[in-house]
């Protein structure tokens, strides 16, 4: 417990906010302002919204010590899912449960169908995970194939589209008075609600002591198999919620959607400081860490840098942030 | 080695020790647990630093600074668990980080490396083929490949720790015969064992530790059995003094009884009660099966036959959570893998087995869970900054009060307590000593597994001896004495 120690030890806590706010204020200096104009950073939060909705979810899973390498797939295979509902009525098959609903309510139950179709597809991976001893990142890998071939099977590879006009409008709504897109505002309740299950519930408890040492916590009476499996399905949910937000922001249920999303949001995850070896980590610094990624984007695309150098920018920054962690754990 | 000192976080593992091996010598090393043995060997493997004191080689100062430079200089150590890779074939592991060269860079020759493999086996007398993957070899096997790997690095010092712990008669035999060669050829054993009639069987002098102290060094054909126990166990009185008080209430009704109970390969048809405020010791040589039944008990591995009555019911238990439940407690033996989640603060591991009791509506109560925490902190004069501390940075004594907080919070009414004051201090000790008494006195059952016969003899009401997954016998605390339990423990009827 040195004194270098604990200047690392803060810099790890704040050190990402640190970052994120020379970021902001670096890009508002390059792009003369462009960067903080309100229609960018309407735009740029939207964007955001969906990764950091991922990485709550991803938190979880990882605090765990498991991976989720299908978020991804599982958002493109529950966006078409619940794009073609909504544009062709609620079925099942052939069998046409609710055909006609107003666009007020046909877009909450859309959301609750994408949660419910992803967390199928995120117990899916946790039962394969806890029943079958497969190790998590083989097993949300080959669920990251199957969501996508499933997606591609639904839509025959084509986006589910024209939607009806409402849905792009969701997508693209601001909050009555607040002045907030309804996207960020989604996403904040998220982060809210994930926060506090995670540090404030039994549940939340049990997913650190899993991921702090497994047996440990088995041998404490943790039951580790449902929790686990509860973590997957949470995250599958929110996967599946995300698809269908970025489907209407797209207005459009596109199955080639989401593709490398799993990175981003593993990122932001890392860069929040959550361990990947699981037992430690926060959904407050996971939403920083989506600002950074977002932020990070959002600024070179501004500054005109290639796509290609953006791409070797966010590594870098990733890695600063995974040495920094290393540093931090001492010993 | 000549005044070696290591201290671990409040402990004191060597204190001031001298240690010294002849040429050609085979040196027996013995203590109890806890005793230094093997905090002494790892310091001269090169794998933890020593505070002071110096160690000599041939009469000339060397650093030990890695297990390399130990191995440059001729000492190999062989762990109990082996060091080799599993994958890979005995004369793989035999010349794994230093393959012979084949002809082009990066290349390895291996008909040079089989061929010098066998010859290295052949001349410890070993059968066995070297291209057997070492996974597939028996235990007895893999020692060897373990001294053929020593053998083939030229060591002059070769330390053993616990050799003889899954080896079967017949193996021993083997093993003694391979000792004996290479004393032949000049080369220095040190050899850690519990099972003292081999150290009179193989050994030329027999060094005792006693918690972090030399007691002694004497010439093997100089001594008898009864000296060497008299000298490893000689705080008997002192400990004993606090674990020999009465308990007042007696023992009342039966609290757990276990019928038949087998695990295939591990335990096989256990049966026994424990009442209400009663100790019941639990001995036996390691890998008797001890721990594999508290562990079947608690439900943490599956059994494949048997019943257990918790207060005249029949209970299944399938999972620790059950056990928990039912008021079955068990306190790990390896506090740091199974018992504590060390990156967690004291508060959280004391209410992780009961977290429901401190939850209110799905949510942690953080302040009755603090002031829970805080009540065992007084209770077991456990030393920490805060509630707040990570338990990684508590000392060994001080986390083992953690894991017990821990299980006084279940309010089990069955604890088992697996080797519950290894590696800590004497201080500590005694505190849980009291503890368990006092737990006793207010009706708990208690089933202690302990190596330490005079743990077991003073506090025990009544003590079962296991060998090889049975319960070779059992022994009331009057007739109970150091030298019965060894005689079952090893396989006497």
């Amino acid at each position: 417990m040195g004194k270098p120690n604990n200047v690392l030890r803060t810099l790890s806590q704040y050190g990402i906010v640190i970052f994120l706010a020379l970021l902001c204020a670096f890009f508002a200096w390059r792009t003369g302002g462009d960067f903080i104009k309100a229609g960018n950073i309407a735009n740029v939060s939207r964007q955001i919204a969906i990764n950091t909705i991922l990485a709550v979810g991803l938190t979880f899973v990882i605090i765990t010590a498991g991976i989720d390498l299908s978020v991804g797939s599982v958002l493109a295979l529950a966006g078409v899912i619940s794009m073609t509902f909504l544009r062709d009525g609620f079925s099942i098959g052939f069998v046409m449960l609710i055909p006609q609903l107003p666009m007020l309510f046909a877009i909450p139950l859309s959301a609750v169908v994408a949660g419910v179709i992803g967390s199928g597809c995120g117990a899916f991976s946790g039962l394969v995970v806890t029943r079958f001893r497969v190790a998590p990142f083989v097993a949300t890998l080959a669920v990251m194939t199957i969501a996508r071939g499933l997606a591609y099977v639904y839509t025959d590879g084509r986006p589910v589209s024209p939607l009806p006009p409402e849905v792009g409008d969701f997508g693209a709504s601001d909050v009555p008075f607040l002045h907030v897109p309804s996207l960020v505002l989604i996403a904040l309740l998220v982060v809210a609600v994930g926060h506090v299950i995670l540090s404030r519930t039994n549940f939340g408890r049990h997913v650190y002591a899993i991921g702090g040492n497994e047996e440990a916590a088995r041998l404490s009476g943790v039951n580790v198999n449902r929790v686990k499996l509860q973590v997957y399905a949470l995250c599958g949910m929110l996967s599946g919620l995300s698809g269908m937000l970025l489907a209407t922001r797209l207005a459009s249920g596109d199955p080639k959607s989401g593709i490398m999303f799993e990175l981003n949001a593993i990122a932001a995850v890392v860069l929040g400081g959550t361990s990947l070896m699981g037992g430690r980590g926060t959904v407050l610094g996971t939403l920083v860490g989506a600002l950074v990624i977002g932020v990070l984007d959002n600024g070179l695309i501004l500054l005109d840098v290639s796509a290609f150098y953006q791409m070797v920018a966010k590594g870098f920054v990733i890695l600063a942030a995974v040495i920094l962690d290393q540093l931090t754990r001492g010993k | 080695m000549k005044h070696i000192t290591k201290t671990y976080p409040g402990v004191r593992a060597l204190d001031n020790v001298d240690f010294e091996v002849a040429k050609g010598e085979v040196h027996a090393l013995v203590g109890e647990n806890g005793a230094g043995k093997s905090t002494l060997m790892k310091i001269l493997a090169g794998a933890q630093p020593m505070d002071s004191g110096e160690i000599l080689l041939d009469g000339a100062p060397v650093h030990i600074t890695s297990p390399q430079k130990a191995m440059d200089l001729g000492i190999s150590i062989i762990y109990q668990e082996f060091n080799l890779v599993p994958y890979l074939n005995a004369a793989e592991n035999i010349f794994l980080g230093r393959e012979p060269k084949g002809a082009l860079p990066g290349f390895i020759n291996f008909p040079v490396m089989y061929a010098e493999a066998q010859k290295v086996i052949d001349q410890l007398g070993v059968r066995l083929n070297v291209r057997t993957p070492v996974n597939r070899l028996s235990i007895a096997q893999q020692q060897m490949v373990e001294v053929a790997k020593a053998t083939s690095r030229k060591a002059s010092i070769i330390a053993m720790d616990e050799p003889s712990a899954t080896l079967t008669e017949h193996e021993l035999e083997s093993l003694f015969d391979l000792i004996r060669s290479l004393k032949a050829k000049g080369v220095s054993i040190i050899y850690i064992s519990h099972r003292l009639e081999e150290i009179f069987q193989i050994a030329d002098q027999v060094t005792v530790l006693r918690d972090g102290h030399l007691v002694g060094t004497n010439p093997v054909a100089e001594t008898d059995r009864n000296e060497i126990i008299h000298m490893m166990v000689g705080r008997e009185l002192k400990e004993s003094a606090a674990a020999d008080q009465k308990r007042a209430a007696g023992i009342r009704a039966p609290a757990l009884t276990v019928k038949n109970l087998t695990r295939k390969g591990v335990i096989e048809d256990i049966s026994f009660t424990v009442h209400r405020g009663e100790v019941l010791g639990l001995a036996g040589l390691v890998g008797a099966g001890r721990t594999e039944l508290a562990r079947a008990i608690f439900g943490a591995d599956p059994i494949d036959s048997g019943e257990l009555w918790l207060n005249g019911h029949r209970v299944e238990i399938r999972s620790p959570g059950d056990a928990i439940r039912r008021g079955i407690g068990l306190v790990t033996e390896d506090r740091k893998a199974l018992g504590l989640i060390l990156g967690m603060v004291v508060r959280e591991n004391v209410s992780l087995a009961n977290l429901d009791a401190v939850t209110r509506v799905g949510f942690v109560n953080r302040r009755e869970e603090r002031r829970v925490a805080q009540r065992f902190i007084q209770e077991l004069a456990i030393k920490t900054p805060s509630v707040e501390q990570q338990v990684q940075n508590l000392s060994g004594g001080n986390q083992q009060k953690v894991v017990l907080a821990k299980w006084l919070f279940t309010q089990s009414k069955v604890l088992i307590f697996d080797e519950p004051t290894r590696g800590i201090d004497v201080g500590s000790k005694v505190e849980i000593y009291q503890l368990m008494n006092r737990l006793a006195a207010n009706g708990v059952a208690i089933i202690m597994i302990s190596s330490e016969l005079p743990e077991i003899l003073g506090m025990s009401d009544r003590i079962l001896v296991m060998h090889e997954g049975r319960i070779s016998g059992e022994l009331s605390r009057k007739d109970a004495t150091q030298e019965k339990i060894m005689w079952l423990a090893t396989g006497g009827k």
